[in-house]
């Protein structure tokens, strides 16, 4: 098993059609490969394509008793670089030393600016370019699991993989692997 | 040991109704339970599992058919909630009183108007007169393994008597946690079918469902009465079983740190989780809470209920549904109050409103309604507030 100590908990941000529930489906589903037990939370209103979204994980080695969304993340991804201009939301409730992983084309240094927080680390990493090169669409879900997995280091890539496979179509496995590959070689951290 | 499968509540609910065997399906789709009879549709059309998959044009049919299916002897499931259980309601009785058994899942969901898509216990709550066996689950785990529980004890011959299990919308039903799910063959050996009804048969005709007239009908009402009370025995025997088979003990009610408590929660459904870790940090603080889920809700297991609450000095029992103009507030606090008397017991109780409509649950509601115990936990039953109490509500 890697780095995982205790409760650890993961607040996405994207917006709609950019498959972020997927994308806390499948950090759930590494995780439960992983021999972890683990939580993919949705929420759901009247869905439109390009609204914000916001879906949470919770992972731990002992069953999880909560249901109720996560207020005190360790983690916090946002997928969709056009989120950063109403940046409060998301930083809400980051716990100190927990993560900021942010889809952007901007440096750590730009987006610590931004966010004013110098007890958590940020990592970087252009998703949507990564996206467009291997997917030609800007579905940028497994590009931010790989960076998250790469930063907090709470899974490995095998279980990511694995749970890529199970639960994409196949002709869809391939681009995604290696798209998660790049990511986690990709981003940056401070 | 089965198969840990990471499961969504609706994903997990199709798994058990094909490992159950069933022969026909009805379906018409309603958020949020549209994913079971979707996946179960996909297991249909892929050969993994051996059923009529009946696509109706309204809940009100999907049950009448499904009435038709248990009457010939088929093993019979259904999914719906909110305005979809609404529209089978008169069906509902029907299929209980003919005594056919069938399982039928409510994926909890708030009723109409205005339009709310979200959990909370009203459809639920809406049909305990119904004559059908209910329980809730609090985890995807249960709702997968109550399916197995319900055909087995719908089928029983002491029963007869449909059952609805259920879990929360979207909390559960679109949640991925991990579920083990045990093989096809583990399942129809614990649930058999058994065939166990007089079904209609062109060889041995029989008539269901006629005019009962004044002679008698009240004598179906007093069996039904009894067969309620004797799927108790039957429902303990099979968790029993269950327990043994698969290494998960389910009972009537889950208790969770009572022995000492001064003040409890008594609720249903997936937030009870919320509450028993709220539980767990106030301990370590010297508070001393406990906490209590229905999970049985029909019959309703009130000498349960009044033993594991009976040291308690003060209970808050939470609804997640609205009985307007009832002094209780809420069904399970009308229940739970009436067990508490019975059985001659002192214990005060404290309505609370939470959650209506997916109105977010906190751990500071909870927090807000034990400190509310414990504000009135050394107070005189005179002194207890007479209307129940609305937990994050605007005012």
């Amino acid at each position: 098993m890697s780095g995982l100590l205790g409760r650890f908990e993961i607040r996405w941000h994207g917006r709609g059609g950019q498959g972020i529930v997927t994308a806390a489906d499948l950090t759930a589903t590494a995780a439960i490969l992983s021999g972890y037990y683990a939580q993919s939370i949705p929420t759901f209103g009247t869905e439109r394509r390009g609204a914000p979204v916001i879906a949470y994980n919770r992972i731990d080695r002992q069953v999880i008793y909560e249901r109720s969304p996560v207020v005190e993340p360790d983690a916090v991804v946002v997928a969709d670089p056009h989120l950063l201009i109403n940046p409060k939301p998301l930083i809400a409730g980051l716990k100190s030393g927990g993560y900021l992983i942010v889809n952007t084309a901007k440096s750590v240094d730009e987006i610590r600016g931004i966010f004013k927080r110098d007890d958590v680390k940020i990592a970087t990493i252009n998703a949507t370019k990564l996206a467009m090169d291997v997917l030609k669409a800007p579905i940028v879900n497994t590009a931010m699991v790989g960076a998250l997995i790469s930063a907090t280091k709470i899974l490995s890539l095998d279980p990511v993989i694995q749970a890529v496979k199970e639960r994409f179509p196949s002709r869809l496995v391939e681009p995604n692997v290696q798209l998660i590959k790049q990511a986690y070689e990709l981003v940056k951290v401070s | 040991m089965g198969k840990v499968l990471p499961l969504g509540g609706n994903y997990a609910v199709a798994y058990a109704v094909k490992a159950c065997d069933v022969d026909v399906i009805t379906a018409y789709p309603i958020s949020p339970q549209t994913t079971i009879v979707e996946r179960l549709s996909e297991f249909v059309a892929n050969g993994e599992l051996n059923a009529e998959f009946l696509h109706v044009e309204s809940e009100h049919t999907a049950l009448s058919v499904a009435i038709g299916a248990a009457a010939v002897g088929a093993r019979t499931y259904s999914a719906t909630c909110s305005q979809g259980l609404a529209l089978m309601n008169e069906l509902l009785y029907i299929m209980s009183y003919i005594r056919l058994p069938m399982v039928l899942t409510i994926v909890n969901r708030a009723l109409s108007a205005p339009i709310n898509i979200w959990n909370d216990h009203s459809d639920f709550m809406s049909v305990n007169d119904s004559g059908w066996i209910m329980m809730m689950s609090a985890s995807n785990q249960e709702a997968y393994d109550e399916i197995l529980l319900g055909y087995r004890i719908a089928e029983d011959p002491r029963v007869l008597l449909p059952v609805i299990t259920s879990m929360d919308g979207y909390i559960q039903s679109h949640v991925v946690e991990p579920v083990e799910i045990v093989s096809d063959e583990e399942a129809i050996s614990f649930a058999p079918k058994r065939r166990s009804w007089v079904t209609l048969d062109p060889d041995k005709p029989v008539t269901m469902g006629p005019v009962g007239d004044p002679s008698y009908y009240f004598e179906f009402r007093r069996q039904l009465w009894e067969a309620m009370k004797e799927s108790r025995k039957v429902f303990d025997e099979a968790t029993e079983e269950f327990a043994k088979r698969f290494g998960r003990k389910y009972s009537a009610i889950e208790t969770y740190m009572l022995e000492d408590a001064e003040v409890a929660i008594v609720g249903m459904g997936s937030f009870m989780g919320t509450i028993k870790a709220f539980v767990d940090r106030a301990r370590r603080d010297g508070v001393k809470v406990g906490a209590l889920r229905v999970k049985l809700y029909r019959p309703f297991p009130s000498e349960d209920i009044a033993r594991a609450l009976s040291n308690v000095k003060l209970v808050g029992v939470m609804d997640r549904a609205l009985m307007p103009g009832s002094a209780a507030g809420g069904h399970l606090h009308h229940e739970v109050a009436f067990a508490l008397r019975q059985a001659g017991l002192e214990t005060k109780t404290i309505g609370f409103i939470a959650g209506l409509g997916g109105r977010l649950l906190t751990m500071d509601n909870v927090k807000q309604m034990v400190n509310v115990l414990i504000n009135y936990k050394d107070k005189t039953v005179k002194e207890l507030p007479k209307e129940p109490i609305f937990i994050g509500v605007r005012e």
